[in-house]
């Protein structure tokens, strides 16, 4: 038995054997062939299994996240059967007598480099799309397995180094039961998709790749971030027992997922959920969101070589708007640069990301990415109940800025005949502590605010919340943290608008009683936490909490506020 | 041999989802297909020889087909390109 720690990122707890998700060695030997017709039917044999394949993966995605991203393995298919293409993998094989691997390296490697060649972005990504395919060919003439997770067909955990978007859309909920990476954090995509797909993860283990063999059983704990390989009897029985309780706590939790947030002595707070992307939204409603808090659009300009068009953004962002109906949904603009970079736009590099050229700032000076955004945002704000937020606003100046390009697009497109909803909030993540200091100032302006908690405290404490040495100093609960988000609540209520919270603080199970006595208005979160949340809430008087603030922000340190709410709310 | 000539109105031009269906209806007659953009021509059952083309929105092409079922098979291009919204 082995155990290891890692990071949890998707709550549940799944036992299964492992499954090892990992790119085979698709290196070959370039040889002679005595028999080039049977070395072709080798190839046709290669081509037919790979084909039976992509067929099973294009059902299954249809089945699981619906036609539009099945389609790709339509033009998968095609490219198989392309004449095109096989005729001169054969030829090549007649012709010169050499094996099929390097006969389709070669073939497929000309179109390669023929379409990274074209002028058209949209074609050089087909490259990619030509490489997929060649490569499960060529896995099949080499004889090793080429990873599917949309094939696995019994129960297992999936251990990999790292999952990509594309491996986690394949995951199949009936039998991957957990997955385990070495690398990731929270707030990877792959702990982001884990917990929208509701599978338990684990990630961050640093080193499980090294340590879990195929088919060994393992227990992946995605509520306490434990990951045990080759368990004894014992300890399985004792992580079935856990799993039992959890599913029983989530179908208490369930009971709640078409009501309201409301508090013992009557009072509603609303419960949303932070997404990345339209397909989020499902998991939203299934855990009984009552709005989006943040959208982050990031992902719209993430893994690929070019900003995205207004109408992408514009299909996204009314996805989500329509997908949502009547609830609320706040879009974060763009919010790059810093430690998430974006290669297209080739931005410096800089000593202090934290503290450099991102989100806002990047934004005003290059307004030309910034008005994209704006117009699409401004396009789809008439499919649902939007609300457009900028991030990292450090002065009034930025958001008065920020706003009269918002304005001046809109005016254009109303100017253009396009139609715009007459009206939504514009607001801000407070997340820089000048902002929480002045917030009066700010609110008589600001139609709300969302505290983003991360950047906060990194930014109060001074401490790089990336900096394992000074991790200690990441303290949600230091009584200088609750005074700034006091500060933002209140300033908030005298000038009669809301404020929420977007960040992992809002959904834990401390904070909330903290948060509640403040007068948090909204508490946005990752859907998965929501239902317990609510749970909680139901248990909680809005009143008596509230009478608590005065001692919990005399408190001295983080270690006497936790205590003192602990004994307050019997946690 | 018969052949077509389309105007294509598609704003994406010809892509990756209508390409798609092109050459599988393509591929359901006898005939050679060829789709023609300025001064080349591709085989129109194949789907990197479309891609290769990268037509725009907007370009002019011509379809051909020859073989035994060459006017069936040009006529179901022809409502290929109309029902994907390629042009016409």
């Amino acid at each position: 038995m082995t155990q290891l720690q890692g990071i949890a990122a998707s709550s549940g707890i799944a036992i299964a054997k492992v499954y090892r998700l990992e790119a085979p060695d698709l290196s070959y030997n370039k040889t002679k062939v005595d028999n080039p017709d049977q070395e072709i039917k080798r190839l046709h044999d290669a081509l037919d299994i790979s084909k039976q394949e992509l067929e099973k993966i294009k059902a299954h995605t249809k089945k699981s996240l619906g036609d539009e991203h099945a389609e790709i393995f339509s033009a998968h298919l095609l490219v198989l059967s392309d004449p095109e293409l096989i005729k001169p993998i054969e030829d090549k094989i007649k012709a010169d007598n050499v094996n099929s691997e390097a006969a389709l390296d070669e073939t497929a490697n000309m179109f390669i480099d023929m379409f990274k060649g074209m002028d058209n972005e949209y074609m050089r990504e087909r490259a990619a799309d030509i490489q997929d395919v060649t490569k499960r060919v060529m896995a099949h003439l080499l004889n090793v397995t080429f990873p599917d997770p949309a094939l696995i067909n019994e129960e297992v955990v999936i251990v990999a180094d790292d999952l990509t978007p594309s491996d986690t859309a394949q995951l199949n909920k009936e039998f991957v039961k957990g997955f385990t990476t070495d690398i990731g954090g929270r707030t990877s995509h792959s702990a982001i998709m884990a917990r929208s797909l509701e599978i338990p993860a684990v990630v961050g283990t640093k080193e499980i790749t090294s340590k879990a063999d195929k088919d060994v059983m393992i227990i992946v704990d995605g509520i306490d971030g434990d990951v045990i390989i080759d368990p004894s009897s014992d300890e399985i029985s004792k992580y079935e027992q856990k799993q039992q309780d959890f599913e029983k706590k989530k179908q208490e939790w369930a009971k709640f997922k078409d009501e309201p947030t409301i508090t013992s002595d009557g009072q509603h707070v609303e419960l949303a959920a932070n997404i990345g992307t339209p397909e989020d939204i499902a998991g939203v409603l299934n855990n009984g969101g009552e709005g989006v808090g943040l959208y982050r659009t990031e992902f719209l300009y993430m893994g690929k070589n070019q900003l995205p068009t207004e109408e992408e953004q514009y299909d996204a962002y009314s996805s989500v708007l329509k997908q949502m109906g009547e609830k609320p949904v706040v879009v974060r603009t763009l919010d790059i640069g810093g430690d998430k970079e974006l290669d297209y736009l080739d931005l410096p590099e800089e000593m202090n990301p934290f503290l450099g050229y991102r989100a806002i700032r990047l934004c005003l000076e290059r307004d030309d990415i910034f008005r994209v955004q704006l117009r699409a945002l401004l396009r789809a704000s008439v499919h649902g109940n939007l609300k457009i937020m900028f991030p990292m606003i450090a002065t009034l100046e930025e958001f008065r800025q920020a706003k009269v390009i918002l304005d001046e697009e809109k005016q254009k497109l109303v100017d253009e005949g396009q139609e715009v909803a007459e009206s939504f909030e514009v607001g801000m993540m407070v997340e820089i502590p000048a902002t929480a200091v002045i917030a009066r100032q700010f609110a008589k302006e600001v139609d709300f605010f969302s505290i983003g908690t991360n950047d906060l405290i990194q930014y109060t404490m001074a401490a790089d919340r990336m900096n394992e040495r000074v991790s200690y100093l990441y303290q949600p609960y230091n009584p200088a943290i609750l005074s700034l988000i006091n500060n933002v609540i209140e300033a908030a209520h005298a000038e009669g608008k809301w404020a929420g919270m977007c960040g992992e603080m809002a959904g834990d199970e401390i904070a909330i009683p903290i948060l509640l006595g403040l007068g948090l208005d909204e508490f946005s979160m990752s859907a998965t936490s929501i239902l317990p949340a609510r749970t909680q809430i139901k248990d909680l008087s809005k009143k008596k909490l509230a009478s608590f603030k005065d001692e919990i922000l005399s408190k001295g340190t983080s270690e006497e506020v936790v205590e003192f709410v602990k004994e307050k709310t019997n946690l | 041999m018969v052949e077509k000539t389309f105007n294509i109105t598609s704003s994406d031009g010809v892509h990756a989802r209508p390409a798609t269906v092109l050459v599988q209806n393509a591929g359901k007659y006898e005939s050679d297909i060829n789709l023609h953009y300025k001064e080349k021509a591709v085989n129109l059952k194949s789907i990197m020889g479309i891609m290769s083309l990268g037509i725009p929105a907007g370009a002019d092409v011509k379809i051909t087909a020859e073989g035994s079922d060459e006017q069936e098979a040009i006529d179901h291009m022809a409502t290929t390109m109309k029902n994907e919204g390629l042009g016409e």
